[in-house]
């Protein structure tokens, strides 16, 4: 530090910083905005605009407050003050496309946000066409991300006992390695996968006209490829916060070490395992590319997963945004459906995040 | 690999065990392998061993019983089909479902994706452009994911660009300038706009962003033509401009999120030594929570290149889709590979859709190499073991 | 073709008709692949797929009955200009990036005494492969030969630009940009209520779009195909007075013989439906324009003929 290399003449003056008063920043500000506001905003200087001045504004703060702290403060203190300014200055910057994207979907969400939209499907409605619903999206999503779910999670968590209590050596660090690398698989590959083996390969077998077939458990399968890594992950970070102790005492009783794990260990790591799976629903619920790929997509309500295409809301989106007729019939209809999406992401996110808090592993 | 010496080590002892279960002398031999039981015992000293007795470490007479080590003398015998063994082959058939998992992928993509790559008659690496199905008898195929990767890579790099010094603003905004209370409600939002699908974002984009991009592409295009990137002078329509900005606002609460649990886990130890010093708060922060958190850091980065690189409908939604390289950004125009398959998916035939696979690949072995690479580091210094996800 | 299924499903309660306007080239494939009993398609079966689309029918070929006539709008945004005449070879010229403002010497020839701005032209297609982009490109080819050289094909091989997914894409960008021009289906220019340019035709004059002027075209058009093959050939070049020439013919491709037993009946009510006066009223309020009678009763007695 620069410091300790100077003299020092006295502890006193070494203590007594000379610091800025606290009304400098605010005077500087002040000053910064009017600036801005007669350069670039009333002298149009590259073209004025709102945009801009904010931008001008900032900057000019930042150079006189440089400035101005240099010479009273010393380089270090002025650093520091530019470097505060710049971090909050992001932070704004931020929030200000995030909030929009927020305000947006609520403001344009409500408009088809009746009763019609939640028990009616798009079965007879076309471009033209005011009304229709995302009844076959919601129990599309629901059906989709609910299967593969139930795929993913005995999966994921057996996958994640072996890892901490018995995987050793090279295989139990190759599975680790490559699940924190699965996480990073784009959907789109998942869903080109799922394609590739279950549509094109083996959904000819399982139909009875031998045709290759869309289906809404080929887009359970691709959410699966998606979920499973995250799950596994999750879950044996929470299955490594169990004490210990927990297991000795249960060794010393004498109890086989897989009753152990099931009855002591996984109970005790439940709540977080379960806030990793939700989470992980909630990302597999808002995928599109993988499910557009192997779904297939229908205007009518098709309940079965394992039988014709079927609908979901994240598609049900893509495809009513690129619907353009008068009125915005279909645009409307896309953000109510990604109102819905979004709520129910967030609930899943919102619960899981709550059930975090209260476990008892931190 | 190594899964068929568990596999010996499990049933070695089982078997030899079984007819003379009370004489330990029946299994002196070492079993092969590096990975052995003994292993486990020494990670482990106070599990109990669930063996047939007498299998201590080292060739111990028969009344020598290594009592420390868990006794399991009054334990029901080892068997080979008990609930044991099957729980156990259970699990590691689980996690190895993963491992198979990815060599799945990879096979099935080139299985897939060969016959078309042997119908190409263009370059499939530099040739620009993507007309896999001709409509007419007499041209050939001819596809290439030049311009789609180099829009990939452009895309990506230049939403990273944006979004990394921002998210960093944030994170360090979140982790140790903003008032606690704030911090804590202000990271559970962004940890919840983190988990809005990325087809909101491409929505918003093309709605709202579209008109205020134009604006910009202009002023940009008129005081900064000087500089390459900014050369394009119309017509500004969805443009690589607007979807690097789209990936950004999405990327960025990933990229925050993670870099606020890294720079959280600075010890209080190291930042209260560098104050001490005499450190004002920003010296403090670059010279105790950046470097401590630096791997975490990357490997968010990374994770937040990774998701840039995969992203689908957000950009098929707000690119030009055409095929062009191109360094200009501000024309409309822009390509990347995961968009063009969402585009072109729908009335692909054998080839076109063998090629979409093809390019897929690519995709997959990028962001291979890219997520390796973050793992890579992470693994390397493992004081960051986040909740990367 | 929505409008057509709303209507057959809304008449037939029971009936499912699952139409995915996922384009042509998509429903061409599913139709050769046996994933669909027919397919709608804005261009006849390339030369190369008609063998494979005749396999797959087993013991018939395959036909083209034409359905219902689509003409192709040339539909603009540019702020001030609310009319606006443009020649075959200035459409070439545009769309082939060679004009790039609006107030370029050429437009500006065919729109005489117009006040047109310095907007930079930004020429929209599509990204997917498309009937109608085989038709446009057609016509650009046959009419402006010097102009345009990229030929024609269903997916668009000129340079620049910015594509879009569907029409309803291209309508939406073109609605939404100052300076954006692009072909799109009347229907999608009419409920975005585009500006549509009137389009200069072989007999030296500009032809605004109307149902009647559309039709003009398909009138002078003659069947190529061999019976029971209904392919239509168009003359871009046609001299008849008032006709607008950029026109597609959206066709049914069926199995002339060898359908499942349990698709035919359903096949043979919904084509007839659509191939009566009735199904070509509910299509003409769509925004297409109707087939003339001769063409229609045709279609009529080949569907009767399907088995």
């Amino acid at each position: 530090m620069t410091t300790l290399s100077e003299p020092t003449l006295s502890i006193a003056s070494e203590l007594q910083v000379r610091r800025l008063p606290r009304w400098v920043p605010y005077a500087a500000a002040a000053g910064a905005a009017i600036l801005a506001y007669l350069i670039f905003y009333v002298g149009k200087v590259m073209g004025g605009g709102w945009a801009l001045t904010a931008v001008g504004a900032v900057l000019i703060f930042l150079i006189g407050l440089l400035a101005v702290s240099g010479v009273v403060e010393g380089r270090r203190a002025a650093t520091n003050r530019v470097a505060t300014t710049l971090i909050y200055a992001a932070f704004t910057l931020a929030l200000l496309p995030l909030i929009s994207v927020v305000a947006t979907l609520v403001d344009k969400g409500r408009t088809r946000l009746d009763a019609d939209f939640f028990n009616h499907s798009m079965r007879n409605i076309t471009a033209f066409d005011e009304g229709g619903g995302a009844y076959h999206a919601i129990i599309g999503t629901i059906e989709q991300a609910g299967i593969a779910t139930l795929i993913t999670v005995p999966l994921g968590i057996a996958g994640a006992i072996y890892i901490v209590e018995y995987g050793r050596g090279r295989l139990a660090n190759a599975i680790r390695f490559f699940v924190d690398v699965m996480t990073g698989i784009p959907s789109i590959v998942a869903g080109l996968f799922i394609l590739a083996f279950w549509v094109l390969l083996v959904s000819p077998h399982l139909s009875s006209n031998g045709r290759a077939s869309y289906s809404g458990f080929a887009a359970a399968l691709a959410l699966a490829v998606l979920m499973l890594p995250t799950v596994t992950r999750s879950s044996e970070e929470m299955l490594r916060l169990v004490p210990p102790p927990l297991r000795e005492g249960a060794y010393a009783l004498g109890i086989p070490k897989w009753k152990t794990i099931l009855r002591i260990v996984l109970p005790t790591a439940l709540p977080g395992i379960v806030t990793g799976v939700m989470l992980a629903v909630a990302r597999a619920a808002g995928e599109t590319a993988p499910v557009l790929l192997v779904a297939g997509g229908t205007d009518s309500i098709n309940m079965s997963p394992f039988a014709g295409n079927q609908m979901s809301l994240s598609i049900y989106i893509y495809q009513q945004a690129g619907v353009a007729a008068t009125h915005n019939y279909g645009v409307n209809r896309a953000w109510t459906a990604a109102l819905t999406l979004v709520a129910l992401v967030l609930a899943l996110t919102i619960a899981a995040k709550l059930l975090a808090r209260r476990s008892k592993l931190k | 690999m190594s899964e068929p010496s568990f596999g010996s080590a499990e049933v070695a002892p089982a078997t030899s065990a079984e007819p003379h279960s009370r004489e330990p002398s029946q299994v002196p031999a070492p079993r092969p392998g590096p990975v052995d039981d003994d292993v486990s015992v020494t990670a482990e000293p106070n599990a109990p061993r669930h063996r047939s007795e007498g299998q201590g470490p080292g060739d111990r007479g028969p009344d020598d019983r290594p009592t420390l080590l868990g006794g399991g003398g009054g334990l029901p015998r080892r068997r080979r089909f008990g609930p044991e063994p099957l729980f156990r082959g259970f699990t590691t058939a689980s996690g190895t479902a993963v491992l198979v998992i990815i060599a799945a992928i990879a096979t099935f993509l080139i299985v897939k994706a060969i016959p078309a790559l042997r119908a190409d008659k263009a370059n499939f690496l530099t040739y620009y452009q993507w007309f896999p199905d001709p409509s007419q008898a007499d041209q050939p195929s001819k596809f290439g994911i030049g311009a789609l990767a180099f829009g990939t890579v452009l895309t990506s790099a230049l939403a990273l660009l944006v979004a990394v010094p921002v998210a960093l603003g944030i994170a360090l905004c979140l982790s140790h300038y903003a008032p606690r209370r704030l911090a804590t409600g202000l990271g559970f939002v962004i940890d919840l706009l983190a988990a809005v699908p990325s087809i909101i974002f491409g929505l918003w984009g093309r709605e709202y962003l579209v008109q205020p991009v134009r604006g910009l592409s202009t002023w940009l295009h008129k005081y900064f033509a000087w500089i390459p990137l900014f050369g394009g002078d119309g017509p500004y329509g969805k443009s690589i401009l607007l979807g690097s900005l789209v990936l950004a606002i999405m990327v960025l609460p990933i990229v925050t999120s993670l870099s606020r649990e890294v720079f959280r886990q600075t010890p209080a130890m190291n930042e209260e030594a560098a104050l001490a010093l005499g450190a004002t708060k920003w010296e403090m922060v670059r010279t105790a929570v950046i470097p401590y958190g630096r791997p975490g850091l990357i490997a968010s980065v990374m994770l937040g290149l990774g998701r840039a690189l995969g992203e689908t409908i957000a950009l098929a939604l707000v690119l030009g889709s055409t095929f062009n390289v191109t360094f200009d950004i501000l024309n409309s125009g822009g390509n990347t590979i995961a968009a063009n398959i969402a585009n072109h998916f729908g009335d692909a035939q054998d080839i076109g859709r063998g090629a979409l696979i093809a390019s897929g690949l690519v995709l997959f072995a990028i962001t291979l190499v890219v997520n390796m690479i973050a793992r890579g580091i992470v693994y390397r210094r493992r004081e960051f073991v986040g909740s990367a996800t | 073709m929505s409008q057509w299924t709303k209507a057959y499903q809304t008449a037939c309660t029971g009936a499912t008709i699952n139409y995915q306007g996922t384009g042509s080239g998509a429903g061409q494939t599913a139709f050769i692949a046996g994933t669909a009993d027919f397919a709608g398609s804005d261009s006849p079966l390339p030369a190369t797929d008609q063998p494979k689309a005749d396999a797959r029918c087993k013991s018939g070929p395959a036909i083209h009955l034409p359905m219902v006539v689509g003409p192709i709008a040339i539909a603009y945004n540019v702020s001030g200009v609310t009319s606006l005449q443009l020649k075959d070879a200035t459409i070439a010229k545009i769309f082939a990036g060679k004009i790039t403002t609006w107030n370029a010497a050429d437009i500006k020839a065919d729109n005489p005494g117009a006040t047109l701005p310095a907007t930079k032209i930004l020429a929209i297609h599509r990204s997917d492969s498309s009937g109608t982009t085989d038709n446009f490109t057609k016509f650009l080819a046959a009419t402006a030969a010097t102009d345009w050289t990229h030929g024609h094909d269903k997916s668009w091989k000129a340079p620049g630009g910015q594509a879009e997914n569907k029409s309803d894409g291209v309508a939406a960008a073109i609605k939404s940009t100052d300076g954006a021009i692009g072909y799109v289906e009347w229907s999608f220019a009419q409920v975005n209520s585009l500006n549509m340019a009137k389009v200069g035709n072989g007999a030296g004059e500009f032809a605004e779009l109307t149902g009647d002027s559309a039709g003009k075209t398909i009138a002078s058009a003659k069947v190529t195909g061999t019976a029971p093959d209904l392919t239509l050939s168009i003359d871009y070049k046609t001299t008849a007075a008032g006709a607008y020439p950029i026109v597609l013919v959206t066709y049914e491709i069926v199995c002339s013989k060898g359908n499942s037993g349990t698709a035919l009946p359903l096949l043979k009510s919904f084509l007839t439906y659509t191939a009566s006066a009735d199904g070509q009223a509910a299509a003409a309020k769509a925004g297409y324009a109707p087939l003339p009678d001769s063409v229609r009763t045709q279609v009529a007695s080949a569907v009767g003929n399907l088995a």
